[in-house]
């Protein structure tokens, strides 16, 4: 039985890129958590997708056992947890499980909003808070002013930070010291019935669903008959354990413990993030507290490619679901794509990796319609009505009020590009701008502006216009009225609602004429001649056409000619399986994305 | 099950044609001993291959060789091989090459259908195209074709030549009808990767139709040979009577199989296409050794079956067999595929009656396309 004075369990937050991987990497190193000879940078970023980016998408959690320099071994239970605001479902998650976070603070960027952001939810949780100055190899770091910011703008003792460079190695020791010596053991009994929290999940083909959890309570082991509170539903336990790079199976989890539990848990509906695990011959009380409801602001619907894949596309995102608790969705039907399912998520970089996601583990070809946000509408009866889908847009003659999300947008970059990223918040209808310069040189730029118009392209945009110096950060702040319309798009002459846009009456015209070019770029040449259209209504706002193939047709075809022309024709065809029927049109996965770019890029 | 053909391919010019992407050489030096070995292959495929009712000798450019030559080849073919007398046996000549003897000889060796490369009557379409002949070098081979007593012979046309207008055109289709040969190709000239022409277009020499222009050219063809009492049989391909079509070439495009002998031929047979080395070191090397000279092959899966069975039939006025791929494929698609069929018939791209699916010539234009519907 592992004695809870032993046991450590904390996480590194921070803003985006400050350095939680490759400090989770230094700890892993320095306490023997992995041979050199399996090493890589940023061990933790496990998936692919979180390699190519350079990002933590996930929260990982690793068990250490790190001997103190007071003789003892401690084990201590580490999750790291991504940085951008997209994930922050994640993060809070994870200190759940917590009684600590080490809060990392880039030496050259000071605190950053998410710095804020994790330091308030670490609050929230009663969490032993030690501050970290990072990256102090950087020639650019400024640790005084850092330091200075620990106090003034987060409010925290200044004698409590450490400063190391994750990179370098240095400060790793006294880093792993005051995790021992400040952050406290867990609270618990092992004694009570068992109280476990989820905190997250994952479908194992061969095991079914992999339970990630916290022990609050009690203890579990193999042969146990767990309940799932929420819902009911009872299994026998196959095996218990810890995370280390891989799982590695234990006799127990006893309370405080962070690990696994794996119960042939193949009705996947029955496992919920946040719910509480309990033994069904001496449950617990009542259900720990759980999590807060994730609140989705950017809204889309996604279809299978084929409608035959409908059903396995609804068995695949339950199971994706388990992973991520921030993905909300519903069933949703399009007449022009069919059946599908509407989905919420935390931003649009969250939005993105759902979509890479699923296509890449769930092996899923996804039509994603036109993302939009959600609109409060006052009808003239009084209702209110919270629309973001543009099929449930109520007949325009209803409406006596349209109100669209606001958001307060905090830019940082250097001083040069403030002329560039202030046209483009201007061309995003930004309002109430205010300047500062929180440092030589940097300065910050705050403007109020919609939420639908850094949708899609903004972000892109304002890191071209800042060569990538810039950062962006935003909080929803409210709704302010705005003049809505729909939108819609006519594919020859049919109208394709997941194309459907609301959209400011102003911007309408300029909205319709750019979905009808976009189109125009991503739809290929076909047999017939294809008219696209963009209405208000009835009121055609734009239009243009595609022209069809005219001749296309190889000349000789003759022995050699043959293998070689159906290997061209199977490329084409394959690009065509990722195309959706639409009529007689055959419309690209791209394509609906595409009507939202804007031109200058 | 129709009987395979035999094509042999004769991989020597006297010149290169710059749009030409065939496998051929100008160095001659090993002429006899690639004959030797074209002999040395059919024996190995002995065995696997017994008759052959139609024979295609192509290239490169077969009318470089000698009576004698030819002869080696055709009495392997005899010595290896059943060729039922009634059998097709073709051989494609350069205009530049050949006598009123060597003509005649051709027929005593038992040929029996002429391929001329006349290509243009115009003489400055044959020099952009490199050529070695003229215009005049194509009349005088037409008469000795005739006068060697081939009723049976078919003129390569091209067109699509930089400078070549509709009219220009027209004049040299005239020209070839007036001429009444049983069978004519008109190919639009296509630019291939890695050839001499295609560097050239590419640093921006010359324009080709675009494809407004092509359709144009290829509707014009069509309209005037159909006219003339041709019949449009296959994309590229019109003949002055049923008997007349290329039965060779006809097996290329419905599925029977066929033998490729030569350097970088290649060759079908129950789903499964094989092809030769395309360098004549290569190609005499394995047959030294007493093996094929076999450089690659491919099973083809049912998926890429269907895909060429679509795309080779719709090049075909006879179009796509819809009790053959039903029995072949499990699919019936005029049932399956109804809306898009019906579409494509009210827009003039195919007919469809109960037993197939065929081309129109706007659907000819377009037939890669149409394959892909489906
Ligand atoms: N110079 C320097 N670079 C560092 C240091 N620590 C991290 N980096 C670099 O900063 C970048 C981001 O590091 P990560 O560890 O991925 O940052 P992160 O906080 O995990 O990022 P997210 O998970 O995406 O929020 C990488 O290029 C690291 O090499 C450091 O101490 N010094
Ligand atoms: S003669 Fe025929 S095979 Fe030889 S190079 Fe010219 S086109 Fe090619
Ligand atoms: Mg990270």
């Amino acid at each position: 039985m592992t004695n809870m004075d032993y046991i450590r369990n904390f996480s590194i937050i921070a803003h985006i890129d400050h350095g939680k991987s490759t400090l989770a990497d230094r700890l892993i190193q320095h306490t023997g958590g992995c041979d050199a000879r399996n090493f890589q940078d940023q061990i933790l970023d496990n998936m692919d997708i979180e390699r190519e980016r350079g990002i933590t998408i996930k929260s990982q959690a690793i068990s250490l056992p790190y001997t103190a320099r007071d003789g003892k071994t401690y084990n201590l239970n580490l999750i790291d947890t991504p940085g951008h605001v997209d994930f922050s479902y994640e993060v809070s998650r994870s200190l759940a499980s917590c009684e600590g976070v080490l809060l990392l603070i880039d030496a050259a960027q000071g605190v950053q909003a998410q710095t804020l952001a994790n330091l308030y939810l670490a609050m929230e949780h009663d969490l032993e808070i030690i501050p970290v100055i990072n990256k102090i190899d950087l020639p650019s770091a400024d640790v005084e002013r850092v330091i200075e910011q620990i106090d003034s703008e987060l409010g925290l003792d200044t004698d409590t930070h450490l400063k190391c460079s994750a990179k370098e190695g240095t400060g790793i020791e006294d880093i792993l010291e005051a995790i021992v010596q400040r952050i406290p053991p867990p609270s618990g009994t092992p004694e009570a019935p068992l109280s476990a929290l989820i905190f997250d999940a994952q479908y194992d083909p061969f095991r079914g669903t992999v339970i990630h959890c916290r022990i609050m309570d009690g203890v579990v082991q193999s042969g146990d008959i767990i309940r799932f509170m929420y819902g009911g539903a009872t299994y026998k336990v196959e095996e218990v354990g810890h995370f280390l790079l891989s799982r590695q199976k234990r006799e127990r989890l006893s309370a405080g413990e962070v690990g696994y539990i794996i119960a042939g848990v193949k009705t996947i509906s029955d496992v919920r993030t946040g719910d509480t695990i309990t033994l069904e011959n001496r449950p617990c009380d009542k259900p720990l507290p759980g999590f807060k409801e994730v609140k989705p602001v950017v809204f889309a619907s996604i279809y299978p490619i084929a409608s035959d894949d409908y059903e396995d596309l609804a068995v695949s995102l339950e199971k994706y679901k388990l992973n991520d608790a921030s993905f909300v969705y519903e069933k949703d039907a399009s007449v022009a794509l069919g059946q599908g399912f509407r989905c919420g998520f935390l931003g649009l970089l969250h939005l993105d990796i759902v979509q890479e996601r699923l296509e890449r583990e769930y092996d899923q070809s996804l039509i994603l319609s036109v993302p939009s946000v959600r609109f409060r509408l006052t009808l003239k009866d009084d209702t209110i009505l919270y629309v973001d889908n543009p099929s449930h847009y109520p007949p325009q003659m209803d409406i006596a009020k349209g109100e669209e999300p606001y958001i307060r947008a905090a830019m940082m970059m250097p001083e040069r590009y403030l002329g560039a990223v202030m046209k483009l918040c201007q061309e995003k209808r930004g309002m109430n701008s205010s300047l500062s310069y929180p440092g030589p040189g940097r300065a910050e730029l705050i403007y109020e502006m919609p939420l639908s118009e850094v949708i899609y392209d903004f972000y892109d945009r304002f890191k071209s216009v800042s060569q990538g110096y810039g950062s962006f950060d935003y909080e929803l702040i409210d709704f302010r009225d705005s003049n809505l319309v729909l939108v819609d798009i006519l594919v020859n002459g049919e109208k394709v609602d997941a194309l459907s846009q609301i959209v400011h009456r102003d911007r309408a015209r300029a909205c319709g004429l750019q979905s009808c070019e976009r189109l125009k770029e991503e739809i290929p040449k076909q047999m017939f001649k294809i008219a696209l259209q963009a209405a208000i209504g009835g009121e055609i706002i734009a239009r243009t056409t595609i022209t069809a193939f005219r001749k296309d047709v190889t000349a000789k075809c003759y022995g050699g000619d043959i293998s070689r022309k159906r290997k061209l024709l199977e490329k084409q065809k394959k690009g065509k399986k990722r195309m959706k029927m639409i009529g007689n049109v055959s419309i690209p996965q791209s394509a609906f994305l595409a009507v939202l770019k804007s031109d200058t890029d | 099950m129709n009987l395979p053909g035999l094509y042999i391919h004769i991989p020597f010019c006297k010149t290169k044609c710059p749009y030409c992407h065939f496998y051929s050489t100008t160095d001659l030096t090993s002429m006899d001993a690639v004959i030797a070995s074209l002999v040395r292959e059919m024996e190995l495929y002995e065995g696997e291959f017994d008759t052959f009712d139609t024979i295609y000798i192509g290239g490169g450019t077969p009318s470089l060789l000698t009576v004698q030559q030819l002869d080696v080849i055709l009495s392997g073919i005899h010595k290896h091989f059943l060729v039922p007398p009634d059998a097709e046996i073709t051989i494609e000549v350069n205009p530049a090459d050949g006598d009123l003897a060597w003509y005649r000889s051709l027929k005593d060796l038992g040929v029996n259908r002429l391929h001329l490369g006349v290509q243009s009557f115009s003489d400055q379409a044959l020099t952009f195209l490199g050529r070695r002949h003229r215009a005049d070098d194509a009349f005088a081979a037409i008469v000795n074709t005739v006068r060697a007593g081939f009723d049976n012979f078919g003129l390569d046309l091209i067109y699509g030549i930089p400078g070549q207008d509709l009219q220009s055109w027209r004049k040299s289709l005239e020209c070839a009808v007036s001429l009444s040969p049983p069978h004519l190709s008109a190919y639009q000239l296509a630019i291939e990767e890695e050839t001499p022409l295609c560097h050239s277009y590419r640093r921006g020499s010359f324009d080709i139709p675009d494809e407004d222009a092509s359709l144009a050219f290829f509707l014009e063809t069509s309209a005037y040979l159909e006219r003339s009492g041709y019949h449009h049989y296959e994309v590229s391909n019109y003949a002055a009577s049923t008997s007349r079509k290329s039965r060779h070439n006809q097996k290329y495009w419905d599925y029977t199989p066929y033998l490729g002998i030569g350097p970088g031929a290649h060759s079908f047979k129950e789903g499964k296409r094989w092809w030769n080395h395309r360098s004549i070191e290569g190609y005499l090397k394995d047959l030294g050794l007493g093996t094929t000279p076999v450089a690659g092959d491919e099973t083809l899966s049912r998926d890429e079956l269907r895909l060429e069975t679509l795309f080779m039939s719709l090049r075909t006025a006879r179009g796509i067999d819809l009790a053959a791929f039903r029995l072949q494929f499990g699919e019936d698609l005029p049932k399956e595929r109804h809306s898009i069929i019906h579409s494509l018939v009210a827009s003039g791209f195919i007919v469809v009656n109960d037993e197939r699916i065929s081309p129109t010539t706007r659907g000819f234009a377009v037939a890669d396309q149409l394959a892909l519907i489906f």
